[in-house]
């Protein structure tokens, strides 16, 4: 298969899937080591599925090919599912366990998913659920979910923890870096039961 | 030197300072926009940037610059070009001192464009050097040489990155920042710069002499390489170009295309060595229409015999396939891997608090059997409510209105454009609805700035593209100065107001311009304006569901009751909508 390591980063327009891409890069470029991504920019990110992929390692181009991501790391429960089938087999997922209802669903009357429904189509994989919103207000913002989930999701990436706390701080807005630096460890704490 | 993590269109951007460039113009276009949103931010800044009104504006006016000398850098996306081909068709012709690097930035798959042309072709229809970027790292090197092989051709050069180049990011060498030492001094030449006939004719024909020199050079650029491994050999261009290095099997030759015009006796000695060639390019089918005319009895695959698709965006999943079609086994063998089906879809929406949403809401209600041509923006969301029938182009929801109306249509019309888009290419349309009569009515849904492409000022704003306070147009004004005599402007909130501007549209004949004023909800967040948050009492509310169908993304239904979410903005136009005064402002009884 093809070499390095291959993240994709999935949400909702809004939520900063961009600055989490951003931190991953940063971090490998810290490390010393090549790195490609791809994002949604434009019209899709006005509250729209949104992706960013990240390959850590990667020499080529910047997509992640379906079926080949070494971990999903999503912000949102229900991108999860709409974006399982680019992880590869045996790969992980780090999710968000809130899930915003699209609303498509409530001006089209198309049936809403509940949590249920959608752990249970995830049931078959590696899955790392935790409430992100929860432990970024903790940590003193809602807004710091996304780093949140790249503190649980540091323990499954070949990264070293020091370089994306170090990323973190270099790309959060100055006045929160205490903020973002707390969500991290929390999301890290979080992480580590993932993994057991 | 320095190594970063830039997205593609800052690593151009940065391109554009180690050249230097002097002037940059454009008009904003994903995927191209922030090129100039970069450049227009510098704190030192020793050249002249702007916004363009348009595309053929912004080309004019970079074409001047560079004919007096200068470096010009002109910034669009690909259906931009379309406005330029004007000045574009004829700048090959008058050619430039100064280089002039044209960016017209492609969108495979169509993330966000109204459709999937390619630019190369331009460049052939032009007869001018295009480069076509493989990585990012290619992109920053070649639009920082661009300006001098335009300069070398005496020609504008099409720099043409692509959506997977603008919008991907990786780790960047970046070379130093030069200053700006050019100034520019126009030197009188009739021959050069008047195209009537009896000089268009001969710098036509120098144009076409130039053709065999641009090839010769372009073959030796470093864009265009090849590596002879064995029988077979793919051929790409673009960033397929990349996507196939991840594939290619050792035993296969493999040929990059970066630069057009292709050298046809270069690219015959590579293709003649072969039995079979595969060519694997995104959209149109450039390099293997040149790759057969020089084929002779080379087995030639690609587009036009079937194995790789003319649209849409490749990646190296697809191109996967593509090999695998043609007979050629990739390195890496992906699974089929489709999406989950069944998941509710969760497409772009209009922001909670969007300025367009209750303008769509009162024009459905007031011409409720209308038809609504709409135009290029945000609003053009607005399809999900029903209230968008047509966007073909910038400009066109007022030329399309009139049309329908002169066709004998007898359903009310009502147009619908942003600000920008009215400025960039919506006026004429509006002169020409009122000089020959149509009946209908043009809402202009001003917020202030050009929204979807990431907040650039326009004319109306106020200020320039590097934040100099400058006069505001007054859309008022131009549209009363078209001939229009029913001019209204209606804050975009209050839906009282503008059902009422609507009905008094309605009831008189001609050309109505209503103009919906409010800024962009991102825009006054951004600027600090809070507004409070609206709630919904459970004890008045019936659950009759007008406010979901209203479409906001703030309200959402929980336990079969609608409530309000933390996205509300306090637009408070729920409110409004609400028959059982269940929606009031927080803290408020």
């Amino acid at each position: 298969m093809s070499p390095g390591y291959d993240v994709l980063v999935v949400g909702i327009g809004g939520q900063g899937t961009i600055l989490a891409s951003n931190v991953l890069g940063e971090a490998c470029l810290m490390e010393g080591r090549s790195v490609k991504g791809a994002e949604t920019h434009g019209m899709a990110q006005r509250g729209g599925s949104v992706e960013s992929h990240i390959r850590i390692d990667g020499e080529y181009g910047p997509l992640i090919a379906p079926g080949s991501a070494d971990i999903i790391i999503s912000f949102d429960l229900l991108e999860a599912l709409r974006y399982k089938h680019y992880l590869k087999t045996g790969g992980k997922i780090v999710a968000n366990r809130h899930f915003v209802v699209p609303t498509s669903v409530f001006v089209q009357g198309v049936s809403a998913p509940t949590e249920e429904d959608i752990l249970a189509r995830l049931g078959d994989i590696g899955l790392c659920l935790l409430d992100a919103e929860v432990m970024a207000v903790e940590a003193g913002s809602p807004l710091a979910a996304n780093i949140v989930m790249l503190g649980a999701a540091s323990h499954f990436m070949p990264l070293s923890p020091d370089s994306l706390r170090k990323a973190v701080e270099k790309l959060v807005p100055p006045k929160t870096v205490e903020i973002n630096r707390k969500a991290f460890e929390r999301g890290r704490e979080a992480g580590a039961e993932c993994r057991g | 030197m320095s190594k970063q993590y830039l997205l593609g269109n800052e690593a151009i951007a940065h391109g554009c300072l180690e050249s230097p460039v002097d002037f940059v113009s454009g008009y904003p276009g994903t995927p191209s926009s922030e090129v100039i949103d970069i450049l227009r931010i510098q704190e030192e800044r020793g050249y002249h940037v702007e916004w363009s009104v348009n595309e053929k504006v912004a080309l004019e006016n970079a074409l001047a610059a560079a004919w007096c000398g200068v470096r010009a850098l002109c910034t669009m996306k690909h259906v931009g070009l379309n406005v330029a081909a004007d000045p574009l068709m004829t700048s090959a012709y008058t050619g430039v001192t100064g280089g002039l690097v044209i960016m017209s930035a492609d969108d495979p798959y169509a993330h966000s464009s109204q459709n999937e042309q390619d630019t190369r072709c331009y460049a052939a229809f032009a007869r001018i050097p295009c480069l076509d970027p493989s990585t990012i790292q290619e992109a920053h090197d070649m639009v920082r040489d661009a300006f001098a092989l335009s300069e070398e051709f005496g020609l504008p050069v099409l720099f043409r990155p692509t959506t997977r180049i603008c919008h991907s990011k990786g780790d960047v060498t970046l070379g130093d920042l030069k200053t700006n030492t050019r100034v520019g001094k126009f030197q009188k030449d009739p021959r050069q710069y008047v195209v009537i006939p009896a000089h268009t004719r001969i710098l036509h024909k120098k144009l076409n002499e130039k053709q065999p020199g641009i090839k010769k050079r372009l073959a030796d650029s470093g864009y265009n390489t090849f590596s002879v491994k064995g029988a077979n050999a793919v051929i790409a261009s673009g960033i397929a170009a990349t996507y196939v290095q991840e594939l290619l099997p050792e035993d296969v030759s493999f040929m990059k295309i970066g630069a057009y015009p292709i050298d046809e006796a270069w690219l015959e000695e590579f293709v003649r060595q072969h039995e079979k060639i595969l060519v694997i390019e995104e959209l149109a089918p450039v390099v293997e229409e040149a790759v057969r005319q020089v084929a002779g009895c080379v087995t030639v695959h690609g587009k036009k015999d079937g194995h790789s698709p003319y649209e849409g965006e490749f990646s190296q999943y697809t191109i996967a396939k593509i090999m695998q079609s043609a007979g050629i086994s990739p390195k890496i063998q992906f699974q089929d891997a489709d999406p989950l089906p069944d998941i509710p879809a969760r497409p772009p929406i209009m922001c909670a608090g969007c300025t367009h949403r209750p303008v769509f809401y009162a024009m459905r209600k007031v011409f409720k059997d209308g038809i609504y041509p709409s135009d290029i923006g945000c609003y053009t969301l607005g399809l999900q409510l029903g209230a968008v029938d047509t966007t073909i182009c910038m400009g066109a929801s007022v030329t399309v209105g009139s049309g329908i109306y002169h066709s004998g249509e007898k359903a009310d019309i009502v147009s619908t454009i942003g600000d920008s888009t009215f400025l960039h290419t919506g006026i004429p349309g509006l002169i020409n609805a009122v000089y020959n009569g149509a009946d209908m009515t043009l809402i202009i849904l001003d917020n202030r700035t050009t929204a979807m492409t990431g907040h650039q000022p326009n004319p109306a704003t106020g200020v320039t593209a590097t934040g100099e306070p400058t006069i505001p147009v007054s859309l008022e004004a131009i549209c009363r100065a078209c001939g229009v005599s029913f001019v209204e402007t209606v804050d975009s909130y209050d839906l009282v107001g503008l059902t009422t501007a609507m009905k008094d549209a309605k009831a008189r004949p001609g050309v109505k311009v209503i103009i919906a004023r409010q800024p962009c909800v991102i825009t006054a967040r951004r600027a600090g304006i809070k507004r409070g948050r609206y709630r919904i009492d459970p004890d008045l509310c019936t659950g009759c569901g007008l406010c979901i169908k209203f479409g906001c993304p703030a309200i959402e239904m929980k336990d079969d009751k609608p409530y309000i979410g933390e996205l509300c903005s306090g637009c408070g136009v729920c409110a409004q909508i609400c028959p059982f005064g269940a929606i009031s402002k927080e803290g408020r009884k």
